[in-house]
């Protein structure tokens, strides 16, 4: 899987984190890199090792410089980076998204059609077919940045955003497609809409998705919403 | 035990030190921007530095106390009166219940504080009081306060409120707040991504706070910083105080809800212990950048809040209550 291996560069990021960047270009086996060396440090339970946060060729990785020598930690990151292919990768989750296609609920379905030649069918079937891994999270609480859209729905954004866009619409953005987390405003192409919610901080686990994980859209009729 | 508002002043939210450990789900940290001086606040009243207290922005709130209790304010340019009479700020003030609080926020620095003794009883949401706007999250309703609203206040952990009155951080011990600071940082992680000249450019020239500024980021223009090739980057994460600069050469410096990941080449990171004197800058400072190694970024951080955690306050007898003794 791990045919060319990128040079991991630590670099620091301030006096109290650092950032390992795996190459500059999005992959999935880079990606996996990236979560397997946030297992890895997360498994070391070194003092004064805070937060990370992955991201889809990085894991930036928070201490306390009180706690924890830079050094040292850089240390224990290089030697873990040497072992990184024997790492184990975790799969993530599988989480099915039940969407709404279409109508009402994706006002731009038929521009996306049109644009690529396709009728709505073929745009739902090619969208809803594949497992798109979780490559980050960002933007707004609870976005997850998906990877591997087929390149055959790809959309330009609107021209001019849309001033609210409902949390749980899903869009489409040049080859990339996700899921709205909150109500924001938004430039997206949107082709659905599913209920349920990504982020709800009234929740135990406010985050319905984790980096790292697989989403599938699973189509279902508006009368099911 | 409670505070009702009667007047919020501006973008006054319920704070703490911040919603840390969810950033990878993309939840902003949020929390004071200037935290040394919400820390300052708290621990003059007797609480954990990392307690819900007041942040207010360029117009200071009025209160009415509904119970006896003690306040601290802090920040750059604050002012307090009681019933229409100055006391000062970053001390300890015991405040009668049925007393009209007016916090006066000067045309100095940005941000301003209040604590009280047990702190704003608020659910905390993930871990967190800290109020995050956009996303309606924590603090008071997720909203800025309104006029009518009443808080409620903590138990506080002084057995007398009175005998913990009258401490205070003399203005030597506090963040040396300036109009027009210098702020140190470490360069990188992405200073190879810009010329030579630019990051001369960076280092050299003043760089002027726009008014596009707010608690997600502070805006600068000034001399253009020149990348090396194209500025959009894959995103990834970034701190508070992260240095980003988009394809127009004006950097954007990253305050306390800023998103969690970005796709800017990261120049430099401001240090830690200058943050409070960024976020305390007003539309219009011009601000200076000097590098410094990780290493004096450390001793700059452990001198500034030496006194503080060692609560090496002043102790006053003349304000142990809101007259005069």
């Amino acid at each position: 899987m791990i045919a060319e291996k990128p040079i991991a560069r630590i670099l620091p990021v301030g006096e109290a984190a650092i950032s390992v960047e795996f190459g500059s270009r999005i992959a999935p086996e880079i990606n996996a890199m990236v979560y397997a060396l946030e297992g890895a440090i997360a498994a070391l339970h070194m003092d004064g090792v805070g937060e990370t946060i992955p991201s889809y060729r990085s894991l930036l990785v928070h201490f306390d410089p009180f706690l924890c020598d830079p050094h040292c930690l850089t240390g224990q990151v290089e030697s873990l980076l040497a072992r990184l292919d024997v790492l184990p990768a975790s799969p993530g989750r599988l989480v099915e998204i039940p969407t709404v296609y279409g109508g009402r609920a994706g006002p731009d379905m038929a521009f996306v059609a049109r644009h690529n030649h396709l009728s709505e069918e073929d745009v739902i079937a090619i969208h809803s077919q594949p497992e798109y891994p979780v490559y980050m999270m960002g933007f707004t609480p609870g976005f997850p940045y998906l990877g591997g859209m087929d390149p055959r729905i790809a959309a330009p954004r609107l021209p001019n955003p849309r001033e609210q866009v409902t949390a749980g619409s899903v869009g489409i953005a040049g080859s990339q497609t996700g899921i709205y987390s909150l109500n924001s405003p938004g430039g997206w192409r949107l082709i659905g809409k599913t209920g349920v919610q990504l982020f709800d901080p009234t929740r135990e686990v406010p985050f319905l998705l984790s980096p790292g994980d697989r989403v599938r859209f699973v189509p279902i009729p508006a009368e099911a919403a | 035990m409670s505070i009702k508002v009667v007047d919020p002043g501006f973008l006054c939210t319920v704070q703490d030190l911040g919603r840390n450990g969810y950033q990878r789900f993309g939840m902003p940290i949020s929390g004071a921007m200037d935290s040394y001086a919400l820390a300052a606040a708290n621990i003059l009243v007797g609480n954990d530095a990392n307690t819900a207290a007041l942040e207010f922005h360029a117009v200071g709130p009025i209160f009415e106390t509904l119970a006896d209790c003690l306040v601290a304010v802090t920040g750059y340019g604050v002012r307090l009166w009681i019933d229409d009479r100055e006391f000062p700020a970053w001390m300890s003030i015991f405040v009668r219940r049925g007393r009209l609080v007016h916090i006066e926020k000067t045309d100095a620095g940005a941000w301003g504080y209040a604590a009280f003794a047990g702190g704003i009883a608020v659910p905390a949401v993930m871990g967190s009081a800290s109020t995050y706007l956009r996303a309606a999250v924590g603090g008071w309703y997720g909203r800025t306060l309104q006029a009518g609203d009443e808080l409620p206040l903590g138990m506080p952990a002084a057995p007398s409120l009175i005998a913990a009155a009258g401490r205070e951080f003399p203005p030597q011990k506090r963040p040396a707040y300036s109009a027009s600071p210098t702020l140190r940082v470490i360069p990188g992680p992405q200073d190879d991504l810009f010329t030579p000249a630019g990051l001369q450019a960076f280092l050299t020239h003043d760089y002027v706070l726009t008014g596009q500024s707010d608690r997600m980021g502070y805006r600068l223009e000034g001399a253009g910083i020149e990348h090396r090739g194209d500025a959009d980057l894959i995103s990834d994460g970034i701190v508070t105080g992260s240095v980003q600069v988009p394809a127009s050469g004006q950097p954007i410096i990253m305050m306390a809800d800023h998103q969690t990941t970005g796709g800017y080449p990261k120049i430099a990171t401001v240090i830690r212990a200058d943050l409070p004197l960024l976020a305390q800058c007003r539309v219009g400072a011009a601000l200076r950048f000097c590098a410094v190694s990780a290493q004096t970024a450390l001793i700059v951080y452990q001198a500034l809040m030496k006194d503080l955690l060692a609560k090496n306050w002043s102790q006053h007898e003349t304000f142990i209550d809101n007259m005069r003794a």
